[in-house]
C-alpha cells in the first residue's frame, strides 16, 4: 500500500475573516501535517507492538496477571523506549502547532479584530455579555495546549485564539475534517436527515459551538430552522459570527452563555439540542447540570444528540483505553478520561430521554477533500480516522 | 511590539500594520499552556534537545518549500518576484510532489525511531553484532 499524503494546507477554504498566511507560514503547517502523519502512521503502531511483545509479557511475568486498568498500562508503557519517543514527538508537534499558529495570528491581531468588526457591521447575530463568568472547568486548563484556551482575549475585540484554532485544526486533524474543518457537523446533519426524514426542527441549539465549525453544516442542512450556537469564549463567538456571515449562512446566531445555566432560553424552547466534541471539555459536576439544563430547554419529543470520542467500555482493550486516554493528560483535555468512563444512557436519563429512547451509533466525518473515500458506510477503525460515537435520544416526558 | 521584529527575512514581507501594543507576538507565540509539562524520555535534557531539533527540522522543511517555490517560479516565468512567492499556491501535481517530499523528510529525520519499531517487529534481524561476528567466524 502506498504512503497516504495529507492534503496541503492551502486546500483549507479561506473566508473573509481568515488570517493571512505568508509563504513560509503555510509551509510550516505543511511540514507539521506531514510530521503528524508520519508519527501517527509509522511510529505510533510501534506502541502496540511494544505493548504486545514486551510490555505486557513482562508485566505478566512480574505480577502473574495482566493489567487491571489503563493506568497500570500507562505506568508500564512509560518505561518503553518506543512509547517514550512517540509520546515526546507527539507532544512536541502539538506545542509546535500552537506556537506556529499563534505566531501567525498574533502578528496580525489588530487587522483580524478589524476584519471581524467590519464583517459584523449591521448584523445582529452576535450576543456577548460584559459580565459573563467563564465556567471554572474552562479557566482551569488550556484545552489542547492552547495558551489562553477559548476564552482569553488579549485586548477588546480580539479574536486571535479563535483564528488560531480555525487555521490550525486542519493541521492537527491532517485535513481529515475537510476544507472548512466541518466534517463532524456535516456528518451529523446528513445522519439526522437520512435517519429521520420527517424531522423538521424549527429551533436548534448547539452547545459549546466554538467558532461554529460544526454549527454551520446543521444550519445549512436545515435552512428553515433558527440555529443558535452558545459558547463561553467571546473570541470564538465573535469570530464565529463573522465567519458565518462571510460564508453566507444567515440562520445562525452566536450567543455567549453558560451551558449549565442557560437563563436566556425558555423551558421547552428547542426542537433539537446538539453538542459536538464538547462534553469531554466540561467537568465532572457540570456535565450533570448541563444535561439537566438540556432537559429543561428541550421540547417534549425533541432530539438530544451528542458527538463524542468512543466511550471506554468493558469490551475495549486496556491498551486501547490507555492510548485513547493519552490526550486527557498530555493534550490537556483532563476531563476526557473520566467523561469516557460514564455510561451515556445514564446521562440521557438525566436529560429526560428514557432508556428505551436511547440510541448510539458510529458516524464518520464527511470530508469534502477526500470524496473518493466517501462510500456512505460507517466503518469501525480505531486508528486516527475521525470516526465518532453519536449518542442521544428523543425526550419523552411521561405525563 | 514594532513591526520590524515581527516579519522574518525568510518569511517575506513585513506586515503593514503591527499587532496590538499589548501583544508581544514573538514571545507570546511560544507561551506555555497551563499544567506541568510531561517529559517522556528518561532524561529531560534529551527531550529538550529533541524539541530544539524538531523546531530546526521544521524550518529546514520551510526553507526547502520556499526554495521549491522559487525554482518552480523561475522555471515557469524566467524571473523572480517576491510578491509572487508570497502568493504562490501549488497546483495539485506540485502539491502532491511537495507532500511526498515532506513525507520523505519526516522519514529521514525519524529514521532511528522507525528502525526501533522495526527491531521490535523483526527480532530475528536484531541480533547483537558480537553474536553475529561469532556466528560468522563459524561459517
Amino acid at each position: 500500500m502506498s504512503y497516504q499524503l495529507p492534503p496541503v494546507w492551502t486546500k483549507l477554504q479561506q473566508h473573509a475573516v481568515f488570517p493571512e498566511f505568508n509563504h513560509d507560514e503555510r509551509a510550516r503547517y505543511n511540514f507539521l501535517a506531514n510530521l503528524n502523519r508520519f508519527v501517527s502512521t509509522v511510529i505510533a503502531p510501534g506502541n502496540k507492538l511494544a505493548y504486545e511483545r514486551r510490555v505486557e509479557p513482562q508485566f505478566v511475568q512480574e505480577h502473574g496477571r495482566s493489567f487491571a486498568d489503563r493506568f497500570e498500562v500507562g505506568e508500564a508503557m512509560k518505561k518503553d523506549p518506543v512509547y517514550q519517543m512517540w509520546a515526546a514527538l507527539r507532544r512536541s508537534t502539538m506545542e509546535m502547532r500552537q506556537q506556529n499558529g499563534r505566531a501567525v495570528v498574533l502578528r496580525q491581531a489588530n487587522q483580524l479584530a478589524a476584519k471581524v468588526a467590519e464583517e459584523l457591521k449591521g448584523t445582529e447575530t452576535l450576543q456577548l455579555k460584559a459580565d459573563f463568568k467563564v465556567p471554572p472547568y474552562l479557566t482551569h486548563v488550556d484545552n489542547h495546549l492552547m495558551p489562553g484556551s477559548y476564552h482569553t482575549e488579549y485586548f477588546p475585540g480580539d479574536v486571535s485564539n479563535a483564528a488560531n484554532y480555525d487555521s490550525g485544526l486542519f493541521v492537527t486533524s491532517g485535513g481529515m475534517l475537510g476544507s472548512l474543518t466541518d466534517g463532524g457537523g456535516r456528518a451529523i446533519a446528513a445522519w439526522v436527515k437520512e435517519t429521520y426524514p420527517d424531522f423538521h426542527p424549527k429551533r436548534i441549539l448547539d452547545i459549546g459551538c466554538g467558532l461554529g465549525h460544526n454549527t454551520l453544516p446543521i444550519a445549512l442542512a436545515f435552512p428553515d430552522a433558527e440555529v443558535i450556537g452558545i459558547d463561553a469564549g467571546a473570541p470564538m463567538l465573535r469570530y464565529g459570527a463573522a465567519r458565518a456571515h462571510a460564508l453566507g449562512v444567515p440562520n445562525v446566531k452566536f450567543i455567549q452563555a453558560d451551558a449549565a445555566s442557560m437563563k436566556e432560553f425558555a423551558n421547552e424552547s428547542f426542537d433539537w439540542v446538539q453538542t459536538t466534541m464538547f462534553l469531554h471539555e466540561t467537568g465532572g459536576k457540570s456535565i450533570h447540570t448541563i444535561f439537566r439544563e438540556i432537559n429543561r430547554v428541550l421540547k417534549n419529543g425533541g432530539l438530544n444528540l451528542h458527538i463524542e470520542q468512543p466511550q471506554y467500555t468493558p469490551e475495549m482493550s486496556m491498551y486501547e483505553q490507555f492510548m485513547r486516554d493519552w490526550d486527557a493528560y498530555y493534550n490537556a483535555e483532563p476531563y476526557w478520561g473520566h467523561m469516557h468512563d460514564l455510561e451515556p444512557a445514564d446521562l440521557m436519563v438525566e436529560a429526560g430521554v428514557p432508556s428505551d429512547k436511547f440510541m448510539q451509533v458510529g458516524v464518520k466525518a464527511i470530508n469534502d477533500l477526500d470524496k473518493k473515500k466517501q462510500d456512505g458506510k460507517v466503518t469501525e477503525d480505531y486508528g486516527r480516522s475521525p470516526i465518532w460515537n453519536v449518542f442521544g435520544g428523543w425526550k419523552s416526558t411521561v405525563k | 511590539m514594532k513591526t520590524e521584529l515581527s516579519g522574518s527575512h525568510a518569511g517575506g514581507s513585513v506586515p503593514e500594520t503591527s499587532a496590538a501594543d499589548a501583544v508581544n507576538d514573538i514571545v507570546m507565540a511560544g507561551n506555555k499552556s497551563k499544567g506541568g509539562r510531561p517529559y517522556f524520555l528518561e532524561d529531560p535534557a534529551v527531550e529538550r534537545v529533541l524539541n530544539i531539533s524538531m523546531a530546526i527540522a521544521a524550518d529546514l522543511a520551510v526553507l526547502h518549500e520556499r526554495l521549491d517555490t522559487i525554482e518552480r517560479l523561475l522555471e515557469a516565468k524566467g524571473h523572480l518576484n517576491r510578491k509572487e512567492i508570497e502568493g504562490y499556491v501549488p497546483d495539485d501535481t506540485a502539491a502532491e510532489e511537495r507532500q511526498a517530499w515532506h513525507a520523505r523528510f519526516s522519514a529521514r529525520i525519524l529514521r532511528i525511531v522507525q528502525q526501533e519499531v522495526e527491531a521490535v517487529a523483526n527480532p530475528a534481524n536484531n541480533v547483537p553484532m558480537r553474536t553475529i561476528a561469532d556466528e560468522i567466524n563459524e561459517m
